[in-house]
Protein backbone atom coordinates (compact mmCIF):
# COMPACT_ATOMS: atom_id res chain seq x y z
CA UNK A 1 0.00 0.00 0.00
CA UNK A 2 1.22 3.48 -0.85
CA UNK A 3 0.16 6.25 1.49
CA UNK A 4 0.57 9.98 0.95
CA UNK A 5 0.47 12.27 3.97
CA UNK A 6 -0.25 15.88 3.02
CA UNK A 7 1.37 18.28 5.45
CA UNK A 8 1.75 22.01 5.86
CA UNK A 9 3.11 24.41 8.41
CA UNK A 10 1.08 27.15 10.05
CA UNK A 11 1.85 30.20 12.19
CA UNK A 12 2.81 29.29 15.74
CA UNK A 13 -0.08 30.33 17.98
CA UNK A 14 2.23 30.45 20.96
CA UNK A 15 3.39 33.76 19.54
CA UNK A 16 1.29 36.89 19.73
CA UNK A 17 -0.55 37.36 16.42
CA UNK A 18 -0.04 40.93 15.25
CA UNK A 19 -2.14 42.22 12.38
CA UNK A 20 -0.71 44.92 10.10
CA UNK A 21 -2.96 46.81 7.69
CA UNK A 22 -5.66 44.17 7.81
CA UNK A 23 -3.32 41.26 7.09
CA UNK A 24 -0.98 38.94 8.96
CA UNK A 25 2.72 39.62 8.28
CA UNK A 26 3.39 35.95 7.56
CA UNK A 27 6.97 36.50 6.44
CA UNK A 28 7.89 37.72 9.93
CA UNK A 29 6.26 34.87 11.81
CA UNK A 30 7.52 31.51 12.99
CA UNK A 31 5.80 28.39 11.70
CA UNK A 32 5.13 24.94 13.11
CA UNK A 33 3.66 21.81 11.48
CA UNK A 34 -0.13 21.83 11.61
CA UNK A 35 -0.98 19.70 14.65
CA UNK A 36 -3.65 17.67 12.82
CA UNK A 37 -1.22 16.89 9.99
CA UNK A 38 1.09 15.51 12.68
CA UNK A 39 -1.78 13.27 13.78
CA UNK A 40 -2.24 12.11 10.18
CA UNK A 41 1.47 11.34 9.86
CA UNK A 42 1.41 9.34 13.10
CA UNK A 43 -1.60 7.31 11.95
CA UNK A 44 0.13 6.63 8.62
CA UNK A 45 3.29 5.49 10.39
CA UNK A 46 1.24 3.14 12.59
CA UNK A 47 -0.27 1.64 9.42
CA UNK A 48 3.23 1.30 8.00
CA UNK A 49 4.32 -0.61 11.10
CA UNK A 50 1.29 -2.89 10.83
CA UNK A 51 1.22 -3.54 7.10
CA UNK A 52 4.56 -2.48 5.64
CA UNK A 53 2.92 0.39 3.76
CA UNK A 54 5.12 2.94 2.04
CA UNK A 55 4.61 6.47 3.42
CA UNK A 56 5.35 9.57 1.35
CA UNK A 57 5.08 12.98 2.96
CA UNK A 58 3.98 15.68 0.52
CA UNK A 59 4.10 19.43 1.16
CA UNK A 60 3.81 22.48 -1.03
CA UNK A 61 6.91 24.63 -0.95
CA UNK A 62 5.61 27.93 0.36
CA UNK A 63 8.86 29.01 1.91
CA UNK A 64 10.34 26.79 4.54
CA UNK A 65 8.93 23.27 4.69
CA UNK A 66 12.20 21.31 4.74
CA UNK A 67 12.17 21.21 8.54
CA UNK A 68 8.83 19.45 8.76
CA UNK A 69 9.78 17.10 5.92
CA UNK A 70 13.08 15.99 7.48
CA UNK A 71 11.29 15.58 10.81
CA UNK A 72 8.73 13.33 9.09
CA UNK A 73 11.57 11.29 7.54
CA UNK A 74 13.24 11.01 10.94
CA UNK A 75 9.97 9.71 12.36
CA UNK A 76 9.85 6.96 9.76
CA UNK A 77 8.38 8.28 6.52
CA UNK A 78 9.93 6.66 3.44
CA UNK A 79 9.94 9.65 1.09
CA UNK A 80 9.44 13.39 1.31
CA UNK A 81 8.27 15.32 -1.73
CA UNK A 82 8.16 19.09 -1.98
CA UNK A 83 5.93 20.56 -4.68
CA UNK A 84 7.56 23.69 -6.04
CA UNK A 85 6.03 26.42 -8.17
CA UNK A 86 7.00 29.73 -6.63
CA UNK A 87 4.08 29.60 -4.19
CA UNK A 88 3.61 32.23 -1.51
CA UNK A 89 2.84 31.64 2.14
CA UNK A 90 -0.65 32.99 1.44
CA UNK A 91 -1.52 30.14 -0.93
CA UNK A 92 -5.22 29.42 -0.32
CA UNK A 93 -6.54 25.93 0.32
CA UNK A 94 -8.51 25.83 -2.92
CA UNK A 95 -5.22 26.27 -4.77
CA UNK A 96 -3.40 23.92 -2.40
CA UNK A 97 -6.08 21.30 -2.98
CA UNK A 98 -5.72 21.62 -6.75
CA UNK A 99 -1.91 21.36 -6.65
CA UNK A 100 -1.94 18.39 -4.26
CA UNK A 101 -4.64 16.55 -6.22
CA UNK A 102 -2.73 17.12 -9.45
CA UNK A 103 0.37 15.51 -7.92
CA UNK A 104 -1.51 12.66 -6.22
CA UNK A 105 -3.26 11.88 -9.52
CA UNK A 106 0.08 11.19 -11.16
CA UNK A 107 1.37 9.00 -8.31
CA UNK A 108 -1.47 6.52 -7.83
CA UNK A 109 -1.45 6.55 -4.03
CA UNK A 110 -3.86 4.07 -2.43
CA UNK A 111 -4.55 6.26 0.55
CA UNK A 112 -4.17 10.01 1.00
CA UNK A 113 -4.21 11.23 4.60
CA UNK A 114 -4.07 14.73 6.01
CA UNK A 115 -5.18 16.61 9.11
CA UNK A 116 -8.90 17.14 9.58
CA UNK A 117 -8.28 20.88 9.62
CA UNK A 118 -5.64 23.56 10.09
CA UNK A 119 -5.90 26.86 11.94
CA UNK A 120 -5.80 28.82 8.68
CA UNK A 121 -8.44 26.89 6.72
CA UNK A 122 -10.39 29.99 5.73
CA UNK A 123 -11.53 28.46 2.47
CA UNK A 124 -12.20 24.90 3.55
CA UNK A 125 -10.26 21.85 4.58
CA UNK A 126 -7.61 20.20 2.43
CA UNK A 127 -9.04 16.66 2.62
CA UNK A 128 -12.29 17.76 0.99
CA UNK A 129 -10.59 19.87 -1.68
CA UNK A 130 -8.21 17.06 -2.65
CA UNK A 131 -10.90 14.36 -2.65
CA UNK A 132 -13.29 16.56 -4.61
CA UNK A 133 -10.63 17.31 -7.21
CA UNK A 134 -9.66 13.65 -7.47
CA UNK A 135 -13.33 12.59 -7.40
CA UNK A 136 -12.56 9.73 -5.02
CA UNK A 137 -14.27 8.65 -1.83
CA UNK A 138 -13.34 10.44 1.35
CA UNK A 139 -14.19 10.76 5.00
CA UNK A 140 -13.11 13.42 7.42
CA UNK A 141 -13.20 13.83 11.21
CA UNK A 142 -11.97 10.24 11.39
CA UNK A 143 -9.60 8.12 13.46
CA UNK A 144 -8.73 4.43 13.97
CA UNK A 145 -7.70 3.80 10.36
CA UNK A 146 -7.48 0.10 9.52
CA UNK A 147 -6.13 -0.52 6.05
CA UNK A 148 -6.99 -3.68 4.14
CA UNK A 149 -5.99 -4.83 0.66
CA UNK A 150 -8.73 -3.01 -1.24
CA UNK A 151 -10.56 -1.03 1.41
CA UNK A 152 -9.95 1.05 4.49
CA UNK A 153 -12.07 1.11 7.64
CA UNK A 154 -12.25 4.25 9.76
CA UNK A 155 -14.22 5.55 12.72
CA UNK A 156 -15.95 8.86 12.05
CA UNK A 157 -16.84 11.06 15.02
CA UNK A 158 -20.08 13.01 15.46
CA UNK A 159 -21.27 15.33 18.20
CA UNK A 160 -22.31 13.95 21.56
CA UNK A 161 -19.85 11.07 21.44
CA UNK A 162 -21.68 9.18 18.68
CA UNK A 163 -19.46 7.51 16.06
CA UNK A 164 -19.75 5.23 13.04
CA UNK A 165 -17.42 2.77 11.41
CA UNK A 166 -17.17 3.40 7.68
CA UNK A 167 -15.62 1.28 4.96
CA UNK A 168 -14.21 3.03 1.90
CA UNK A 169 -12.82 1.43 -1.24
CA UNK A 170 -9.29 2.46 -2.17
CA UNK A 171 -8.15 4.92 -3.34
CA UNK A 172 -9.55 7.20 -0.67
CA UNK A 173 -8.79 10.48 1.08
CA UNK A 174 -9.03 10.82 4.87
CA UNK A 175 -9.10 13.88 7.13
CA UNK A 176 -7.60 12.62 10.39
CA UNK A 177 -8.92 13.95 13.69
CA UNK A 178 -6.54 12.01 15.90
CA UNK A 179 -4.07 9.15 15.65
CA UNK A 180 -4.39 6.07 17.80
CA UNK A 181 -1.29 7.15 19.71
CA UNK A 182 0.13 10.61 20.44
CA UNK A 183 2.50 11.71 17.63
CA UNK A 184 5.96 10.29 18.17
CA UNK A 185 8.82 12.57 19.12
CA UNK A 186 12.21 12.73 17.47
CA UNK A 187 15.14 14.69 18.79
CA UNK A 188 16.58 17.64 16.90
CA UNK A 189 19.89 15.74 16.86
CA UNK A 190 18.28 12.80 15.05
CA UNK A 191 16.71 15.13 12.48
CA UNK A 192 20.04 16.86 11.90
CA UNK A 193 21.81 13.55 11.57
CA UNK A 194 19.29 12.39 9.00
CA UNK A 195 19.65 15.61 7.02
CA UNK A 196 23.21 14.54 6.19
CA UNK A 197 22.07 11.40 4.40
CA UNK A 198 18.41 11.79 3.39
CA UNK A 199 16.98 14.17 0.86
CA UNK A 200 13.73 15.90 0.07
CA UNK A 201 12.66 15.41 -3.54
CA UNK A 202 11.49 18.52 -5.36
CA UNK A 203 8.80 18.22 -8.00
CA UNK A 204 7.89 21.22 -10.14
CA UNK A 205 4.16 21.69 -10.50
CA UNK A 206 2.08 24.19 -12.43
CA UNK A 207 0.29 27.08 -10.82
CA UNK A 208 -3.43 26.48 -10.22
CA UNK A 209 -5.92 28.74 -11.96
CA UNK A 210 -8.85 28.58 -9.51
CA UNK A 211 -9.96 31.98 -8.20
CA UNK A 212 -9.22 32.97 -4.61
CA UNK A 213 -11.49 34.54 -2.01
CA UNK A 214 -11.50 38.29 -1.68
CA UNK A 215 -10.49 38.91 1.93
CA UNK A 216 -11.23 42.49 2.97
CA UNK A 217 -9.36 42.32 6.23
CA UNK A 218 -8.00 40.13 8.98
CA UNK A 219 -8.50 41.49 12.48
CA UNK A 220 -8.59 40.66 16.14
CA UNK A 221 -12.25 40.13 16.97
CA UNK A 222 -13.81 42.23 19.67
CA UNK A 223 -15.41 39.75 21.97
CA UNK A 224 -19.01 40.40 22.99
CA UNK A 225 -17.80 40.00 26.53
CA UNK A 226 -14.63 39.40 28.42
CA UNK A 227 -13.86 37.81 31.73
CA UNK A 228 -13.31 40.01 34.73
CA UNK A 229 -9.61 39.28 35.31
CA UNK A 230 -8.15 38.44 38.71
CA UNK A 231 -4.43 38.43 37.89
CA UNK A 232 -1.92 35.64 38.48
CA UNK A 233 -1.41 35.47 42.25
CA UNK A 234 -2.32 31.94 43.31
CA UNK A 235 -3.49 32.85 46.81
CA UNK A 236 -5.57 35.79 45.66
CA UNK A 237 -7.14 33.84 42.81
CA UNK A 238 -8.03 30.89 45.07
CA UNK A 239 -9.56 33.28 47.58
CA UNK A 240 -11.64 34.95 44.89
CA UNK A 241 -12.85 31.61 43.53
CA UNK A 242 -13.92 30.49 47.01
CA UNK A 243 -15.71 33.82 47.61
CA UNK A 244 -17.45 33.54 44.25
CA UNK A 245 -18.62 30.01 45.02
CA UNK A 246 -19.93 31.24 48.34
CA UNK A 247 -21.81 34.14 46.69
CA UNK A 248 -23.34 31.80 44.13
CA UNK A 249 -24.20 29.28 46.86
CA UNK A 250 -22.12 26.62 45.14
CA UNK A 251 -20.11 25.66 48.20
CA UNK A 252 -21.02 22.46 49.89
CA UNK A 253 -22.43 23.13 53.34
CA UNK B 1 -34.64 26.33 -8.42
CA UNK B 2 -33.68 28.02 -5.16
CA UNK B 3 -30.94 30.64 -4.81
CA UNK B 4 -29.94 29.66 -1.29
CA UNK B 5 -29.81 26.01 -0.23
CA UNK B 6 -29.57 24.90 3.38
CA UNK B 7 -28.27 21.36 3.80
CA UNK B 8 -30.26 20.38 6.87
CA UNK B 9 -29.48 18.01 9.68
CA UNK B 10 -32.20 16.06 11.48
CA UNK B 11 -31.78 14.62 14.96
CA UNK B 12 -34.40 12.68 16.88
CA UNK B 13 -36.95 13.51 14.21
CA UNK B 14 -36.53 17.28 14.29
CA UNK B 15 -34.42 19.89 12.50
CA UNK B 16 -31.34 20.64 14.62
CA UNK B 17 -30.86 24.05 16.25
CA UNK B 18 -27.86 24.61 13.96
CA UNK B 19 -30.00 24.02 10.87
CA UNK B 20 -32.70 26.36 12.24
CA UNK B 21 -29.99 29.02 12.52
CA UNK B 22 -28.98 28.48 8.89
CA UNK B 23 -32.62 28.73 7.77
CA UNK B 24 -33.02 31.99 9.70
CA UNK B 25 -30.10 33.73 8.04
CA UNK B 26 -30.90 32.20 4.66
CA UNK B 27 -34.37 33.76 4.84
CA UNK B 28 -32.96 37.13 5.99
CA UNK B 29 -30.53 37.22 3.04
CA UNK B 30 -33.16 35.97 0.60
CA UNK B 31 -35.69 38.59 1.66
CA UNK B 32 -33.17 41.40 1.26
CA UNK B 33 -32.23 40.26 -2.25
CA UNK B 34 -35.61 38.85 -3.42
CA UNK B 35 -34.24 35.35 -3.52
CA UNK B 36 -35.64 31.95 -2.62
CA UNK B 37 -34.61 29.35 -0.05
CA UNK B 38 -34.58 25.57 -0.23
CA UNK B 39 -33.77 23.09 2.50
CA UNK B 40 -32.46 19.66 1.61
CA UNK B 41 -32.59 16.93 4.24
CA UNK B 42 -31.98 13.20 4.46
CA UNK B 43 -33.72 10.29 6.14
CA UNK B 44 -37.14 8.89 6.91
CA UNK B 45 -37.87 11.70 9.39
CA UNK B 46 -36.86 14.43 6.94
CA UNK B 47 -40.26 15.12 5.41
CA UNK B 48 -42.04 15.53 8.73
CA UNK B 49 -39.15 17.58 10.10
CA UNK B 50 -38.94 20.10 7.26
CA UNK B 51 -42.61 20.48 6.32
CA UNK B 52 -42.86 23.61 8.50
CA UNK B 53 -39.34 24.93 7.79
CA UNK B 54 -39.01 28.59 6.81
CA UNK B 55 -38.14 27.73 3.21
CA UNK B 56 -39.84 28.02 -0.17
CA UNK B 57 -38.91 24.52 -1.14
CA UNK B 58 -37.95 21.38 0.78
CA UNK B 59 -36.14 18.51 -0.87
CA UNK B 60 -36.18 15.24 1.03
CA UNK B 61 -34.07 12.20 0.32
CA UNK B 62 -35.61 9.06 1.77
CA UNK B 63 -33.67 5.84 1.31
CA UNK B 64 -32.23 3.13 3.53
CA UNK B 65 -28.78 4.32 2.40
CA UNK B 66 -29.22 7.73 4.06
CA UNK B 67 -30.68 6.64 7.40
CA UNK B 68 -27.23 7.04 8.88
CA UNK B 69 -24.83 9.72 7.68
CA UNK B 70 -22.77 8.31 4.82
CA UNK B 71 -20.32 10.80 3.28
CA UNK B 72 -20.30 8.99 -0.07
CA UNK B 73 -24.07 8.79 -0.55
CA UNK B 74 -24.70 12.28 0.84
CA UNK B 75 -22.03 13.85 -1.37
CA UNK B 76 -23.10 12.02 -4.52
CA UNK B 77 -26.72 13.01 -3.89
CA UNK B 78 -25.89 16.65 -3.16
CA UNK B 79 -23.58 16.96 -6.17
CA UNK B 80 -26.26 15.52 -8.45
CA UNK B 81 -29.05 17.73 -7.08
CA UNK B 82 -26.92 20.88 -6.95
CA UNK B 83 -25.68 20.31 -10.50
CA UNK B 84 -29.28 20.16 -11.66
CA UNK B 85 -30.24 23.05 -9.36
CA UNK B 86 -27.24 25.39 -9.23
CA UNK B 87 -27.69 27.53 -6.12
CA UNK B 88 -25.76 30.72 -5.40
CA UNK B 89 -25.18 29.95 -1.76
CA UNK B 90 -25.04 26.50 -0.13
CA UNK B 91 -25.09 26.59 3.67
CA UNK B 92 -23.97 23.75 5.94
CA UNK B 93 -23.33 23.73 9.66
CA UNK B 94 -19.73 23.33 10.73
CA UNK B 95 -20.48 19.88 12.15
CA UNK B 96 -18.85 16.62 11.09
CA UNK B 97 -21.07 16.69 8.01
CA UNK B 98 -20.09 20.26 7.14
CA UNK B 99 -16.38 19.62 7.66
CA UNK B 100 -16.65 16.39 5.71
CA UNK B 101 -18.66 17.61 2.74
CA UNK B 102 -18.09 21.37 2.45
CA UNK B 103 -14.82 21.57 0.54
CA UNK B 104 -15.51 18.39 -1.42
CA UNK B 105 -18.82 19.81 -2.64
CA UNK B 106 -17.12 23.07 -3.58
CA UNK B 107 -14.46 21.17 -5.52
CA UNK B 108 -16.98 18.97 -7.31
CA UNK B 109 -19.16 21.98 -8.19
CA UNK B 110 -16.09 24.12 -8.97
CA UNK B 111 -17.22 26.96 -6.75
CA UNK B 112 -15.72 28.79 -3.76
CA UNK B 113 -15.76 27.68 -0.14
CA UNK B 114 -15.87 29.74 3.04
CA UNK B 115 -15.31 27.93 6.35
CA UNK B 116 -15.84 28.66 10.06
CA UNK B 117 -18.35 31.41 9.28
CA UNK B 118 -19.80 33.30 12.26
CA UNK B 119 -21.74 35.99 10.40
CA UNK B 120 -23.35 36.48 7.00
CA UNK B 121 -24.67 39.91 6.14
CA UNK B 122 -25.42 42.46 3.47
CA UNK B 123 -23.63 45.80 3.49
CA UNK B 124 -24.75 48.04 0.66
CA UNK B 125 -24.17 46.15 -2.56
CA UNK B 126 -21.82 43.65 -0.90
CA UNK B 127 -22.56 40.36 0.78
CA UNK B 128 -20.03 39.58 3.47
CA UNK B 129 -19.00 36.69 5.67
CA UNK B 130 -17.06 36.87 8.89
CA UNK B 131 -14.97 33.81 9.69
CA UNK B 132 -13.11 32.60 12.74
CA UNK B 133 -9.51 31.60 12.07
CA UNK B 134 -6.32 30.86 13.99
CA UNK B 135 -8.15 29.05 16.78
CA UNK B 136 -10.56 31.95 17.24
CA UNK B 137 -7.76 34.46 17.85
CA UNK B 138 -8.42 36.28 14.57
CA UNK B 139 -11.37 36.95 12.30
CA UNK B 140 -11.51 37.45 8.55
CA UNK B 141 -14.00 39.53 6.62
CA UNK B 142 -14.62 37.94 3.25
CA UNK B 143 -16.71 39.05 0.26
CA UNK B 144 -19.14 36.36 -0.81
CA UNK B 145 -18.32 35.34 -4.36
CA UNK B 146 -21.06 34.70 -6.93
CA UNK B 147 -21.40 31.09 -5.83
CA UNK B 148 -20.07 29.49 -2.66
CA UNK B 149 -20.39 26.72 -0.12
CA UNK B 150 -20.34 28.21 3.39
CA UNK B 151 -19.97 26.25 6.64
CA UNK B 152 -21.32 28.08 9.68
CA UNK B 153 -20.27 27.52 13.29
CA UNK B 154 -23.38 26.48 15.26
CA UNK B 155 -24.57 29.13 17.73
CA UNK B 156 -23.20 32.03 15.70
CA UNK B 157 -26.62 33.72 15.67
CA UNK B 158 -30.06 33.00 17.10
CA UNK B 159 -32.74 31.08 15.24
CA UNK B 160 -35.84 33.17 14.59
CA UNK B 161 -38.39 30.49 15.35
CA UNK B 162 -40.20 31.40 12.13
CA UNK B 163 -41.95 28.62 10.26
CA UNK B 164 -43.23 28.23 6.73
CA UNK B 165 -44.99 25.93 4.32
CA UNK B 166 -42.39 24.83 1.79
CA UNK B 167 -43.26 22.92 -1.34
CA UNK B 168 -41.90 19.43 -0.64
CA UNK B 169 -40.19 17.33 -3.33
CA UNK B 170 -38.48 13.98 -3.13
CA UNK B 171 -35.10 13.28 -4.65
CA UNK B 172 -33.42 9.92 -5.04
CA UNK B 173 -30.29 9.02 -3.10
CA UNK B 174 -27.32 8.48 -5.37
CA UNK B 175 -25.17 5.36 -4.94
CA UNK B 176 -21.70 5.31 -3.42
CA UNK B 177 -19.26 2.48 -2.69
CA UNK B 178 -18.73 3.85 0.84
CA UNK B 179 -20.66 1.88 3.46
CA UNK B 180 -21.58 2.43 7.09
CA UNK B 181 -20.42 -0.76 8.82
CA UNK B 182 -21.89 0.05 12.22
CA UNK B 183 -23.02 2.95 14.35
CA UNK B 184 -21.28 3.30 17.70
CA UNK B 185 -23.50 4.97 20.29
CA UNK B 186 -22.02 7.23 22.97
CA UNK B 187 -19.92 5.48 25.57
CA UNK B 188 -22.17 3.81 28.13
CA UNK B 189 -19.30 2.20 29.98
CA UNK B 190 -20.55 3.33 33.35
CA UNK B 191 -18.26 6.34 33.59
CA UNK B 192 -19.73 9.48 35.13
CA UNK B 193 -22.12 11.50 32.91
CA UNK B 194 -20.53 14.96 32.73
CA UNK B 195 -23.71 16.46 31.22
CA UNK B 196 -25.47 15.91 34.57
CA UNK B 197 -22.80 17.43 36.83
CA UNK B 198 -23.47 20.80 38.49
CA UNK B 199 -19.77 21.60 38.73
CA UNK B 200 -17.12 20.64 36.18
CA UNK B 201 -13.39 21.00 36.79
CA UNK B 202 -12.26 20.89 33.19
CA UNK B 203 -8.62 20.50 32.21
CA UNK B 204 -6.84 21.14 28.94
CA UNK B 205 -3.39 20.99 27.45
CA UNK B 206 -2.12 23.13 30.35
CA UNK B 207 -2.31 20.09 32.62
CA UNK B 208 0.99 19.12 30.90
CA UNK B 209 1.35 15.62 32.30
CA UNK B 210 -1.10 12.82 33.16
CA UNK B 211 0.32 12.68 36.68
CA UNK B 212 -1.09 16.16 37.25
CA UNK B 213 -4.64 14.87 36.77
CA UNK B 214 -4.51 13.81 40.40
CA UNK B 215 -4.50 17.51 41.32
CA UNK B 216 -7.67 18.03 39.26
CA UNK B 217 -9.31 14.97 40.86
CA UNK B 218 -8.53 16.26 44.34
CA UNK B 219 -9.90 19.69 43.45
CA UNK B 220 -13.05 18.17 41.95
CA UNK B 221 -13.57 16.17 45.12
CA UNK B 222 -13.10 19.23 47.33
CA UNK B 223 -15.45 21.37 45.25
CA UNK B 224 -18.08 18.66 44.79
CA UNK B 225 -17.61 18.42 41.05
CA UNK B 226 -16.47 16.11 38.30
CA UNK B 227 -13.35 16.25 36.10
CA UNK B 228 -13.92 16.89 32.40
CA UNK B 229 -11.51 17.95 29.69
CA UNK B 230 -10.81 19.37 26.26
CA UNK B 231 -9.95 17.29 23.20
CA UNK B 232 -6.12 17.16 23.49
CA UNK B 233 -6.36 15.44 26.89
CA UNK B 234 -8.49 12.67 25.35
CA UNK B 235 -6.25 12.39 22.28
CA UNK B 236 -3.26 11.93 24.58
CA UNK B 237 -5.12 9.04 26.21
CA UNK B 238 -5.13 10.70 29.64
CA UNK B 239 -8.94 10.73 30.11
CA UNK B 240 -11.72 8.75 28.39
CA UNK B 241 -13.87 10.23 25.64
CA UNK B 242 -16.83 10.28 28.00
CA UNK B 243 -15.14 13.21 29.77
CA UNK B 244 -14.62 15.33 26.64
CA UNK B 245 -16.41 18.66 26.29
CA UNK B 246 -16.79 20.21 22.84
CA UNK B 247 -17.93 19.70 19.29
CA UNK B 248 -16.98 16.05 19.09
CA UNK B 249 -17.64 15.45 22.79
CA UNK B 250 -20.42 16.51 25.12
CA UNK B 251 -22.30 19.79 25.32
CA UNK B 252 -22.54 20.81 28.97
CA UNK B 253 -24.41 23.51 30.87
CA UNK B 254 -23.24 23.14 34.49
CA UNK B 255 -23.77 25.72 37.25
CA UNK B 256 -19.97 26.18 37.33
CA UNK B 257 -17.43 25.40 34.61
CA UNK B 258 -13.91 25.81 35.95
CA UNK B 259 -11.65 25.74 32.87
CA UNK B 260 -8.03 25.04 33.78
CA UNK B 261 -5.32 25.28 31.14
CA UNK B 262 -7.88 25.38 28.32
CA UNK B 263 -7.18 27.94 25.61
CA UNK B 264 -10.72 27.90 24.22
CA UNK B 265 -10.54 26.63 20.65
CA UNK B 266 -13.87 27.19 18.86
CA UNK B 267 -14.57 23.45 18.97
CA UNK B 268 -14.33 23.50 22.76
CA UNK B 269 -16.32 26.70 23.27
CA UNK B 270 -19.14 25.15 21.24
CA UNK B 271 -19.63 22.61 24.02
CA UNK B 272 -19.52 24.81 27.15
CA UNK B 273 -20.24 28.45 26.36
CA UNK B 274 -23.75 28.22 27.81
CA UNK B 275 -22.59 27.18 31.28
CA UNK B 276 -24.21 29.35 33.98
CA UNK B 277 -20.88 30.47 35.43
CA UNK B 278 -17.49 30.11 33.76
CA UNK B 279 -14.20 30.67 35.55
CA UNK B 280 -11.12 30.24 33.36
CA UNK B 281 -7.48 30.02 34.37
CA UNK B 282 -4.86 30.10 31.63
CA UNK B 283 -1.36 31.55 31.52
CA UNK B 284 -2.07 33.19 28.12
CA UNK B 285 -4.02 36.36 28.85
CA UNK B 286 -5.14 36.46 25.20
CA UNK B 287 -6.61 32.97 25.23
CA UNK B 288 -10.10 32.94 23.61
CA UNK B 289 -11.53 31.15 26.67
CA UNK B 290 -11.53 34.54 28.44
CA UNK B 291 -13.99 35.87 25.86
CA UNK B 292 -16.69 33.53 27.11
CA UNK B 293 -15.62 33.27 30.77
CA UNK B 294 -17.22 35.45 33.42
CA UNK B 295 -14.08 35.48 35.55
CA UNK B 296 -10.52 34.75 34.59
CA UNK B 297 -7.00 34.49 35.97
CA UNK B 298 -3.54 33.93 34.56
CA UNK B 299 -2.22 31.99 37.55
CA UNK B 300 -0.23 28.76 37.12
CA UNK B 301 -2.86 26.02 37.29
CA UNK B 302 -0.42 23.50 38.74
CA UNK B 303 0.03 25.80 41.74
CA UNK B 304 -3.58 26.95 41.84
CA UNK B 305 -5.20 23.51 41.95
CA UNK B 306 -3.59 22.37 45.25
CA UNK B 307 -3.95 25.84 46.78
CA UNK B 308 -7.66 25.96 45.97
CA UNK B 309 -8.15 22.38 47.14
CA UNK B 310 -6.52 23.21 50.44
CA UNK B 311 -8.71 26.28 50.93
CA UNK B 312 -11.86 24.35 50.14
CA UNK B 313 -10.92 21.42 52.35
CA UNK B 314 -10.12 23.88 55.15
CA UNK B 315 -13.65 25.27 54.87
CA UNK B 316 -15.21 21.85 54.61
CA UNK B 317 -13.48 21.04 57.88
Amino acid sequence: MRIAVLMKDVPDLVEELEVEDGALPLDDMSFVPSEWDDQALEEALLIKEETGADVTVVAIDTGEVDGLMFTALAKGADRAVKLAGGFSRRLANRQRGAVLAQYCQTQGFDLVMTGVQAIDDLDGQIAGWVAGNLEVGHASVVRDVRAGADTVKVVQEYSGGKMAELELPLPAVLGIQAARKPPRYVTVAKVRQLQKTASVETVDVSEPTAPTLSVRKIYKPEAAGHAQMWGDDVDEVSEKIVNLLEDKKLLRS
Amino acid sequence: MADIVVVGEIQNGVVTDATQELLTRARDLATARSRSVAVLAFGKDAEAAVKTADADEAVVVVDQAVEEYNPGVYEATLVTWLTENPALLILLSNTTMGMDLGAALAARLQIAMIAYCTDLRIEGSSELATCQIYGGKLAAEVELPDRAVVTVIPGSWAASGRSGIPMVHRFNAQPSPISVVKVIEPDASGDVDITRADILVSVGRGIQDPDNLELADELAQAIGGVVSCSRPVVDAGWLPRSRQVGKSGQTVKPKLYLALGISGAPEHLQGMKDAELIVAVNSDENAPIFDVAHYGATADILDLMPALTEKLNGRNG
